[in-house]
C-alpha cells in the first residue's frame, strides 16, 4: 500500500464563502480531497505550503471558456488553456462547444474529455444546443448530458429561432440542464463590431444596440418560465438586460447569469484606445461588446447584489494574425483567464465589492448556478472536509502590470495589456496537486 | 467672394514650390493625414492657405512644379473612386512625384493578400507616401502603425474623408471668409457618411454652426435627440440635429446634400426613394428659405432627382464643380505639407 499524499496549507486567511468562513485556518489535504480544516495543523510526512499573508480560497470555477481544441489549436489547446486556468487560479473550467467540429455529439464531448484527462485543471464540457451550432435542429441533448455535458449552449450565437429555442427549453426541463444563452438577436445586432453609441458614431463602426441583448433575454425569460426550465444568461453586458434578469429572479424563475471581468472594467472607450497608437484597438473587439460606463456600473451592482451569480471569463484566445488587421475583420474575443482575478480584486481594492463576495462569485456562486456539486464533485467550490482539494492562494495587495507576453495562454489578446491592477494568484492546487506556484513573484 | 491677403505661410509655400529642391513646409508637424478631428483652426488655415498657393500654380499656363520631384506616392484604392483617385493622382504628378496606382482588382489584393502584407510590399518597393481608400473604418490607422511612409486617408469605411472636408472648407472660405457663426446644414445619410463625419469636425473647429438633417434610421443613434451620450468625450462634437429640412434650412448659409445609396432605400432603412425625396430633397422651393447668398454643395457622385433636384444642382447657387476644382488644390497642398513638412 502506497503512502497517502498529504499536503498542508498553513498560515493563511481562509475564506470559504460556502460555509461563510473567514478565519486564520490551515487545510490538510489527503489524496486530492480536503481531510481537515483547523488551526495549527501539522503532520510529519506532509508537504507544507506556507500561505502566510495570503488568502486561501476555493479554486475558481469558470462557466465560460473557449479552449479551441479540436480544430483551432493555433489559438489555444486544451493543455495550454488549462495551464492558463491554473495560473489564473481556476481549478474547474467549462468548455464552450464552438470547436471544429462543434461539441454536438456524445462522441465529440467524449473526445474532449479524453484529451482533458491530464490537464492542469478540471474541464467540464458544454454541449451544443443545435447540430453544428447552426440553430436549425436540436442535438441529442440527453446523450450530451450522459456524456458529461454540464450545460448546453450555441455560444457565439444565440439560438435565434424562436420555435427551436422554445423546444430546447421544454426538452431541457426534463434533463435538468441549463441553457447557457448567448444573448444577441442577430436581426438587431446585424454585423455590428462594437457597442452602438457615442464611440461607434465617431469611429464610423457598425454598432450593436443594447436592445439586441435585451430582446433575447426577455424572450428566453418568457420561454424558460413557460417550460419551467433554466435560462442562464451568458456574459450579460447591459443595464437593461440585468434589470430584466433581476425582475425574473424576483419572481422566482429559474434564471441565472454571469458577467465577465472585462464588462466589469472596460467601456467602449477602449476601442478608441488610450492613445492615438491604439485607436481602433482590435484587442478591445469582443462580443458582446464593451458597453457604456452606466452598463459597467450596472454589472458591478448586479454582481454585488447577487443578481448575477458568477464571474465568467469568456476566455477567447486568438492568434496574433486574427487581431492584427482591420477592425471589421478582426476576431471577437479577449483572452481572460490570467487577468480575471487581478481585475476582480481591483474592484475589491476600490471598495466596489467585498472580498468574500468576489470569491463567492468565482467559486460556490457558479457551482450552485449550474448545480455542479453533485456525485464525484460533491463539495466543489467549497473548502469543507471531503471536498475536492481545489485551492487557490491569493495575494490581494500585490500590484500587477498586465503583461500577456508572459502568460501561459497562447492567446495574448487583451485590451488590458499595460494596465496596472491590484492582486495576484500566488498558487493554485488542483485536486491536491500544485499546478501553479508564483509565490516568489506574488 | 471675399479677397484674402496672402499670409506668411502662403508666400513661403508658393516660393518653395518654385525651387527644385523644395524647402521644408514651415510650421507643419503632422506626418499623416488620417482625419481632421484633431486639427486646430490654424492647421486647417495652413492647409487652405497652401491650397490657395497651389490654385495659383494651377492657373499658370504650364501647371507643373517640381516640389515633390523624386518622391514616390502609391494610390492604394480598395474601393471605386473617380474624383478622389484621379485628383490625388493628378496632384502628385503636377508636383513632380511618381504616382503608382494600386486598386483592389488586378492586384494581389484579389488573390486574398492581407492589407498588412500589401502595405509591407508597397513600403518595400519604396513608397514615400500612401494615399489609401479602404472599406474598413480605421484602416489608415493600421497602416500608419505598420509602415514608415506618410499615410493619407482618402476615405475609410464610414469614418473619415479628411481631404473632402478640407476642400469643402476651402470652398466655404472662398465664399464667406471667416466661417464663425455661419450656418451650415448637412442633409442625408449621416450614419454611413465619412464626408459628414469629417465635415462635422472641420466645420465646428472653424466656428460654424452645423445642423444635421436626416431621417432617424440614417442618423447615428448617439446623435438622436434625447440620446444619453450626446456629449461623450470620445464622441462627435455637439451639433444641432433636426428631422425637418424645412425648419433646418431657414437662414442657412450653405446646404450640403449627401449621396443616398439606392440599396439603403428599398424598404430596409427607409420606406421609399420617393418619400425620401419628398422629405429631404434640396429643392429650389426649400432653398428660398435659406439666406439669399446661400450656396449648395454635394461631395458627389450625385443622384440628381433624389437627394438634390436637377435644377438646384446646376443653379448659380451650386458650388459642386468648384468643390471638384478645390479638391485638386487641397490634395496638392496636403501632399506638399506632409512630405515636405518637418515630421
Amino acid at each position: 500500500m502506497t503512502a497517502e499524499r498529504q499536503l498542508i496549507v498553513r498560515g493563511g486567511r481562509l475564506i470559504d464563502p460556502a460555509s461563510r468562513t473567514d478565519a486564520l485556518l490551515d487545510l490538510r489535504v489527503v489524496d486530492g480531497r480536503i481531510a481537515e480544516v483547523g488551526a495549527a495543523l501539522s503532520n510529519p510526512t506532509a508537504e507544507v505550503i506556507d500561505a502566510t499573508g495570503l488568502v486561501v480560497a476555493p479554486g475558481f470555477v469558470d462557466l465560460h471558456v473557449h479552449l479551441r481544441e479540436p480544430g483551432q489549436e493555433h489559438k489555444e489547446t486544451i493543455a495550454s488553456g488549462a495551464r492558463a486556468a491554473a495560473r489564473g487560479g481556476f481549478t474547474t473550467i467549462c468548455a464552450m462547444p464552438n470547436t471544429l467540429p462543434a461539441m454536438d455529439t456524445a462522441a465529440t464531448i467524449d473526445a474532449v474529455l479524453q484529451r482533458a484527462r491530464n490537464a492542469d485543471c478540471r474541464i467540464l464540457p458544454i454541449g451544443a444546443v443545435t447540430v453544428g451550432r447552426r440553430g436549425q435542429e436540436l442535438t441529442e441533448l440527453a446523450a450530451l448530458r450522459d456524456a458529461g455535458a454540464v450545460a448546453v449552449s450555441d455560444d457565439g450565437d444565440a439560438v435565434a429561432d424562436n420555435a427551436i429555442a422554445r423546444r430546447a427549453y421544454e426538452y431541457l426541463a426534463d434533463l435538468d440542464l441549463p441553457l447557457a444563452q448567448h444573448c444577441e438577436d442577430p436581426a438587431l445586432s446585424q454585423s455590428g463590431v462594437m457597442h452602438e453609441g457615442a464611440v461607434s458614431a465617431r469611429l464610423g463602426l457598425r454598432g450593436q444596440p443594447a436592445a439586441a441583448e435585451l430582446a433575447i433575454v426577455q424572450r428566453d425569460i418568457a420561454l424558460a418560465e413557460a417550460a419551467n426550465a433554466q435560462f442562464h444568461g451568458c456574459h450579460i453586458s447591459t443595464e437593461a438586460a440585468l434589470t430584466a434578469i433581476d425582475d425574473a429572479r424576483a419572481r422566482g424563475l429559474r434564471v441565472t447569469a454571469e458577467v465577465t471581468p472585462h464588462h466589469l472594467f472596460l467601456s467602449h472607450d477602449a476601442v478608441a484606445g488610450h492613445s492615438a497608437e491604439l485607436l481602433y484597438d482590435t484587442n478591445a473587439k469582443v462580443n458582446p461588446p464593451l458597453r457604456t460606463d452606466a452598463d459597467i456600473e450596472a454589472c458591478i451592482a448586479a454582481l454585488a447584489a447577487g443578481v448575477v451569480q458568477a464571474v465568467a471569463t469568456d476566455h477567447a484566445p486568438h492568434a496574433a494574425v486574427d487581431k492584427c488587421c482591420e477592425f471589421d475583420r478582426a476576431a471577437f474575443g479577449i483572452s481572460g483567464l490570467e487577468s480575471a482575478w487581478p481585475v476582480v480584486n481591483t474592484l475589491v481594492s476600490r471598495g466596489r465589492l467585498s472580498l468574500a463576495d468576489a470569491i463567492e462569485r468565482m467559486t460556490i456562486g457558479p457551482v450552485r448556478a449550474w448545480n455542479l456539486d453533485t456525485g464525484d464533485l460533491l463539495g466543489l467550490g467549497s473548502l469543507g472536509v471531503g471536498a475536492p482539494a481545489d485551492i487557490t492562494l491569493l495575494a490581494t495587495d500585490t500590484p500587477v502590470t498586465v503583461d500577456p507576453e508572459h502568460w501561459e495562454s497562447a492567446g495574448k489578446n487583451t485590451p488590458l495589456a499595460g494596465h496596472l491592477l491590484t492582486g495576484a494568484v500566488a498558487a493554485t492546487i488542483s485536486q491536491g496537486r500544485i499546478v501553479w506556484d508564483g509565490r516568489e513573484s506574488a | 467672394m471675399v479677397a484674402r491677403p496672402p499670409t506668411e505661410s502662403v508666400v513661403h509655400a508658393a516660393s518653395s514650390l518654385l525651387t527644385p529642391f523644395a524647402e521644408p513646409a514651415a510650421g507643419w508637424t503632422r506626418r499623416h493625414l488620417l482625419d481632421v478631428d484633431t486639427f486646430s483652426r490654424s492647421e486647417i488655415a495652413q492647409v487652405l492657405d497652401t491650397a490657395g498657393a497651389m490654385a495659383e500654380v494651377l492657373s499658370r499656363k504650364v501647371a507643373r512644379t517640381p516640389a515633390l520631384n523624386g518622391v514616390t506616392i502609391f494610390n492604394l484604392f480598395y474601393e471605386a473612386s473617380t474624383r478622389t483617385r484621379s485628383s490625388f493622382e493628378l496632384a502628385g504628378k503636377i508636383l513632380g512625384a511618381d504616382v503608382i496606382n494600386v486598386s483592389g482588382s488586378g492586384s494581389s489584393i484579389e488573390k486574398g493578400e492581407s492589407l498588412i502584407e500589401t502595405l509591407n510590399t508597397i513600403a518595400a518597393v519604396g513608397a514615400d507616401a500612401v494615399v489609401m481608400r479602404h472599406q474598413a473604418s480605421g484602416a489608415p490607422w493600421l497602416a500608419a502603425r505598420t509602415i514608415p511612409g506618410h499615410i493619407i486617408n482618402a476615405g475609410d469605411g464610414q469614418h473619415a474623408h479628411p481631404t473632402q472636408a478640407l476642400l469643402d472648407a476651402f470652398v466655404l472660405r472662398e465664399e464667406f471668409g471667416d466661417l464663425t457663426g455661419r450656418r451650415i446644414v448637412i442633409v442625408g445619410d449621416i450614419l454611413h457618411s465619412r464626408v459628414a463625419r469629417s465635415n462635422i469636425w472641420s466645420l465646428t473647429t472653424l466656428g460654424a454652426q452645423v445642423t444635421l438633417v436626416a431621417p432617424r434610421p440614417l442618423l447615428p443613434a448617439a446623435l438622436a435627440p434625447g440620446a444619453s451620450q450626446r456629449e461623450h468625450p470620445l464622441g462627435l462634437p455637439n451639433v444641432r440635429v433636426c428631422a425637418n429640412l424645412d425648419d433646418a434650412i431657414v437662414g442657412a448659409d450653405a446646404v450640403m446634400a449627401l449621396r443616398i445609396q439606392n440599396e439603403r432605400l428599398r424598404g430596409k432603412l427607409l420606406p421609399s426613394t420617393a418619400e425620401y425625396a419628398r422629405r429631404f430633397q434640396i429643392t429650389t422651393d426649400r432653398m428660398a428659405h435659406a439666406e439669399p447668398h446661400a450656396i449648395v454643395m454635394h461631395p458627389g457622385p450625385m443622384n440628381e432627382g433624389i437627394e438634390i433636384a436637377v435644377d438646384v444642382a446646376h443653379s448659380p447657387q451650386s458650388r459642386i464643380e468648384a468643390q471638384v476644382s478645390a479638391g485638386l488644390a487641397v490634395r496638392m497642398a496636403i501632399l506638399f505639407l506632409l512630405i515636405r513638412g518637418s515630421a
